[in-house]
């Protein structure tokens, strides 16, 4: 498999299945692990961080005795492929930034990768579509196991896992999961949400933005304490808590309907209208009405689209992934030019450049 | 009254209590909305850790006893605290132990415990700490070749490969 095999997908956490779809869009867990002879990354010189991708490279490679895995050095990488990785989630924008020997392990179907080097030695992850936290356990847990049959990772019998920050020490996992909020932005109501999560030490933060920006309405909630907890309260703690917000989701939805139908109507149309005949358009703006859009679909006010199509836009109109399908780099301006030209084609039908999923309805 | 931000009318009044003293926003509907979406965002992990040793030693300490503090580095891969508290990052596993006492009341302030009850690994624990001792032994190594004590440099040579080859 090579890089660009995946740019005609969308990978498993966007596929658009799974339980409570129309709101969860992912769930995925993380974990912090080091090896117990080598300093934190900090700490790392050019030699250890070259020794610690290399034994790591090989405990890799025992996981891909069944399945189809894409080893990647991160550091030789062009900037455009690894902006692209940042936006499918494979590595962090720290990891496609930072210097030194450094790497990430893709299986195929995107339900794991495992970075190496970043700020801890190996930050492993695993994610599904829709609300799956225990079958995502079941997967990062394993792979856990695996790798930890022949390294030492560095471990305190009372800390447990030890971490670079102190933050992360004792199971050095995050469990999020991202959720899909129009209605309860809509209606103002998300920051209430917000205080409510802090209070039980619960981290929101919006989802592709710059800073704190949210776009597209897309929120993840993790778990901020990683000590004193097992692994499964850390989990239930956050899946207890997504079917009371997607209530929440809902209740604003049907408020909406009640309410307001046509300017919900309104607004969902005209944005499936600019998608559809703009001919410059931001990432910003796209992100934005494809929010809309996608609440549309769920609420059945619009019908000839379906969710996997437009979470397959979401990606795929971000500006690595359309300068890697048309091949070559864009400033700005093309960019948005580009961007429109290739929403046009996929919303309206045009020849055949719709990946698959829209032409079923 | 005006937007601070802009020339629409300010219709959200807010009143910041926390962080020192109270802070006036007068800002329309859309500066309002980012305010708030921008203090309800969790701080970085970084700044975190900081702030909050930054509390906890400006309660406990003397500016002498701070310098001293500070000065304090772990002997297998020499950070100071110093250097820990300016960038929030430890160097090695060890410092969990060498720096257990100013560790321990932030672990706790962060985490509200301070003991693992989590998943571990099937080797024991007290090897994890002997292998991470190898940090230092290459590192004394490799001063002790750059000051041409040769003798020493093979005698911790040795001692790593005996560690090295310990079954893990």
């Amino acid at each position: 498999m090579q890089l660009d095999d995946l740019t005609n997908n969308t990978g498993e956490w966007l596929r658009g299945g799974g339980p409570e779809s129309d709101i969860v869009i992912s769930s995925r867990i993380r974990l912090a692990r080091n090896l117990a002879d080598f300093p934190f990354i900090s700490r790392a010189t050019t030699q250890d961080r070259a020794r610690i991708e290399k034994i790591l490279h090989e405990r890799v490679v025992a996981i891909a005795a069944h399945t189809d895995l894409l080893y990647v050095n991160v550091s030789q990488l062009e900037k455009v492929d690894r902006q692209f990785l940042v936006e499918r989630h494979l590595i962090s924008r720290e990891h496609a930034e930072g210097q030194g020997a450094r790497a990430v392990a893709i299986d195929s179907l995107e339900k794991f990768s495992l970075m190496i080097n970043e700020e801890d030695h190996l930050r492993i992850q695993a994610m599904q579509s829709g609300l799956d936290l225990n079958g995502v356990w079941d997967q990062i847990n394993r792979i856990d196991d695996v790798i930890e049959e022949k390294v030492a990772y560095a471990f305190h019998d009372r800390l447990g896992y030890l971490t670079a920050c102190p933050t992360n020490v004792g199971t050095g996992m995050r469990v999020s999961v991202m959720l899909h909020l129009p209605a309860l932005v809509i209606t103002r109501q998300i920051d209430k949400v917000f205080r409510s999560l802090q209070k039980i030490s619960l981290a929101v933060r919006g989802l592709y933005g710059e800073g704190s920006q949210a776009m597209g309405d897309f929120y993840q909630i993790s778990n901020q304490i990683t000590l004193g907890r097992t692994e499964s309260e850390l989990i239930r703690q956050v899946s207890d808590i997504v079917p009371v917000i997607i209530d929440y989701e809902r209740q604003a939805r049907e408020f909406l309907i009640k309410e307001s139908q046509e300017s919900l109507h309104d607004r969902v149309s005209r944005a499936y209208g600019i998608l559809r005949t703009a001919q410059t358009i931001t990432s910003e703006e796209t992100m934005h009405l494809l929010s809309s859009v996608r609440m549309g679909v769920n609420l059945g006010l619009i019908h000839d689209l379906d969710i996997e199509a437009i979470n397959e836009l979401f990606i795929r109109t971000q500006p690595a992934h359309l300068q890697k399908i048309t091949g070559g780099e864009l400033d700005t301006t093309d960019r948005n030019i580009e961007r429109a030209r290739f929403l046009r084609r996929y919303l309206n039908k045009e020849d055949g450049t719709n990946g698959g999923s829209a032409e079923h309805n | 009254m005006k937007c601070q931000h802009c020339d629409r009318p300010a219709t959200f009044h807010i009143t910041e209590l926390t962080g020192g003293k109270p802070q006036e926003f007068h800002l329309c509907e859309e500066h309002a909305r980012q305010y708030l979406t921008a203090s309800a965002n969790e701080p970085t992990p970084t700044a975190g850790v900081a702030a909050v040793l930054a509390h906890q030693m400006a309660v406990g300490q003397t500016a002498e006893e701070l310098a001293q503090l500070d000065q304090q580095a772990c002997p297998v891969c020499g950070i100071s605290f110093y250097e820990f508290r300016s960038q929030g990052r430890l160097g090695c596993p060890h410092d969990y132990v060498c720096f257990h006492t100013q560790l321990e009341p932030l672990i706790v302030n962060i985490h509200g415990e301070s003991e693992h009850v989590g998943k571990r690994p099937r080797r024991p624990a007290d090897g994890s700490e002997r292998r991470t001792q190898l940090i230092r032994l290459r590192r004394e190594m490799k001063e002790a070749i750059d000051e041409e004590h040769y003798e020493r440099a093979s005698e911790l040579r040795d001692e790593i490969q005996r560690i090295e080859s310990e079954e893990i």
